[in-house]
């Protein structure tokens, strides 16, 4: 992956003074949140509760319009919760000065928004920059945050406009990460992205998810993008939280119909298709074999999905597939009875043992 | 003689009273200009944030417009007299509409998603107007005076009718005599004038957004 190079301690800014920061905990707790708009009929978000740990990749999955902007923007206070109350750590947000709270919250969204009259450079140092920071350190930051990114120092003296879409939402990324924030909210920042550039997006920001462990709050309509990305997967419909829980526990048990039927837990194969390989691997805490000859077996990679494992089990009538990535390093094996375990819920919870 | 030679001997003899003459023009249209830019300017930034206020102005705005230059100048005649004054209220009015109009659709132009990041990344409400609205607005605002620049300048001719003075002198001399090289001693400078101001504007705007744009 061609952002690997940066160590993670130097994305962090650690040792800075604390004294202005006025969060100090990645931890977002929601209680009873409501936000009714005069004009529509029924509430946005509807008594919503839940808590994310910090550290964690949140997915908030629903059909368009079940509320999940809306309860991303009152995270940042973009909107005021009619009822309820939000806490990111032990502060209750609504009596954090509402500017300083922005500043330490990374905001990202699908239209992007960069600023199309400033440079790349101009446009990540925005909040660094309203923190006071001081010239040498953004320079410093903004190349990192760049390589991060998967982008080339020399893209910061360009503008927004001579840019692709996919490069925009790197910098876009780039700019809520720039003054190191504990909490990053994502509002469907990868959908205005061709297929082939999502997907690397998305493995880049898991990537810069396991590297910085922030605290991510990420909204998609989009199911296959929530299952590749959550820790944990909130499931919103007209404006209520249906189910919260970890993707293997909502394929495995949907808390009614309606999430049976938008993660597809009827259909076997779609059920398999929503995981990769590595996280049944990671169910199964397989010990590693690093001394397999690696000539005369069936591999796959840990990044393939388990459907493309049961096609391919099925395929070569091999018994097991054995998981080489592609530096040719194996992970272990995974059979038939793997498969058929995670259907029949006899895994509790894969992504729980990824902690 | 031909035509060319007329005009120019016209203006040779004239001298003096052709610089006076381009002077009053400029004054009056500067001044014109300067008063519609600082009264037009803050109230479209300040309507621009209030949809209903902005929705009535603009309207009454744009429905003045239909009033012939002329007809103000004599509109505000029994109330203001003759002279530089009057000249000077006509055509501030005149211009202040694209200033006010051209300010605030550029402001409300600019792209909501851009001022939605800006919001969510802790800006206050000052430093986006400033760093962000205006100078994503400049292109519209600068063409609002551009053309405004162009009618002031044109339209300042007729400050004569009113006895401001100006090149427009020329023109209602040259009428009145018959005489179209005296017409011309007028007219030229005008177009000019109205030329050099549009080149002057559009080369800014090209130079502005030369950088940012695509
Ligand atoms: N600013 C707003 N004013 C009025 N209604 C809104 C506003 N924002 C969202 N809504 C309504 O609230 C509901 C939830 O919208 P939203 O949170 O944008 O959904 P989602 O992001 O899940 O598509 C929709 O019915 C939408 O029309
Ligand atoms: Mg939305």
């Amino acid at each position: 992956m061609q952002t690997s190079k940066v160590k993670p301690g130097e994305l962090t800014t650690e040792g800075e003074p604390t004294h202005n920061n006025v969060i100090r905990s990645g931890e977002i707790v929601c209680q009873e949140v409501t936000k009714h708009f005069p004009e529509n009929s029924r509430p946005a978000v509807d008594h919503v509760s839940f808590k994310v740990a910090a550290g964690d990749l949140v997915v908030l999955l629903g059909p368009s319009g079940c509320g999940k902007t809306t309860l991303l923007k009152m995270i940042n206070r973009l909107y005021e919760p009619d009822q309820g109350q939000i806490w990111i750590g032990k502060e209750d947000i609504q009596t954090l000065p509402v500017n300083q709270l922005r500043r330490q919250i990374g905001y990202a969204i699908q239209q992007v928004g960069l600023f199309p009259h400033m440079t790349i450079w101009r446009n990540i140092a925005i909040v660094p920059r309203l923190l006071g920071w001081d010239e040498e350190k953004i320079n410093m930051r903004c190349n990192l945050l760049l390589e991060l990114v998967g982008l080339s120092p020399t893209y910061l003296g360009r503008y927004p406009r001579q840019l692709s879409g996919g490069e925009q939402q790197r910098v876009g990324l780039a700019r809520a990460l720039a003054a190191d924030p504990q909490i990053l909210l994502m509002d469907e920042p990868f959908a205005a992205v061709d297929a082939i550039n999502r997907e690397r997006l998305q493995s880049e920001l898991l990537i810069i998810h396991r590297k910085l462990h922030k605290t991510i709050l990420f909204v998609t309509h989009d199911v296959e993008e929530a299952f590749r990305l959550a820790d944990k997967i909130i499931i919103l419909k007209d404006g209520q939280l249906i189910q919260y829980g970890t993707p293997v526990e909502i394929v495995v048990k949907p808390e009614n119909e309606f999430v049976a039927e938008l993660v597809g837990s009827n259909n076997l194969l779609r059920k398999l298709s929503l995981f990769d390989v590595q996280s049944l691997l990671e169910a199964k805490q397989y010990e590693r074999h690093n001394s397999f000859s690696k000539a005369s077996f069936t591999s796959i990679q840990p990044q393939e999905n388990l459907r493309t494992a049961l096609s391919m089990l099925l395929e070569s009538g091999a018994e097991q597939l054995h998981v080489v990535d592609n530096k040719g390093k194996s992970h272990g094996v995974i059979t038939f009875q793997d498969l058929h375990r995670l259907l029949f819920e006899q895994f509790t919870s894969p992504a729980a043992e990824l902690e | 003689m031909n035509l060319l030679e007329e005009v120019i001997h016209y203006y040779q003899t004239n001298q003096a009273g052709f610089w006076q003459a381009t002077q009053q023009h400029l004054v009056l249209s500067s001044a014109a200009m300067l008063i519609s830019l600082v009264v037009g300017l803050p109230i479209g930034i300040w309507i621009a944030h209030r949809t209903r206020i902005a929705q009535v102005t603009i309207n009454i705005f744009n429905s003045l417009r239909v009033i012939p230059s002329l007809a103000i100048l004599f509109l505000v005649l029994p109330y203001l007299g003759l002279g530089f004054t009057p000249s000077l209220v006509a055509l501030t009015f005149l211009a202040f509409t694209p200033v006010l109009i051209n300010t605030y659709t550029g402001l409300r132009g600019v792209d909501r998603s851009v001022i939605e990041s800006a919001t969510g990344m802790g800006m206050s409400k000052k430093q986006i107007l400033f760093q962000i609205e205006i100078p994503l607005a400049i292109p519209a605002i600068v063409t609002g005076i551009r053309i405004a620049s162009v009618e002031v300048i044109s339209s300042a001719t007729l400050a004569s009718f009113i006895g401001g003075g100006g090149l427009g002198d020329f023109i209602t001399r040259g009428f009145a005599l018959f005489d179209v090289p005296i017409m011309l001693v007028g007219a030229i400078p005008v177009a000019l004038l109205a030329l050099a101001s549009e080149s002057v504007w559009s080369i800014f705007l090209f130079l502005y957004q030369k950088p940012y744009a695509a």
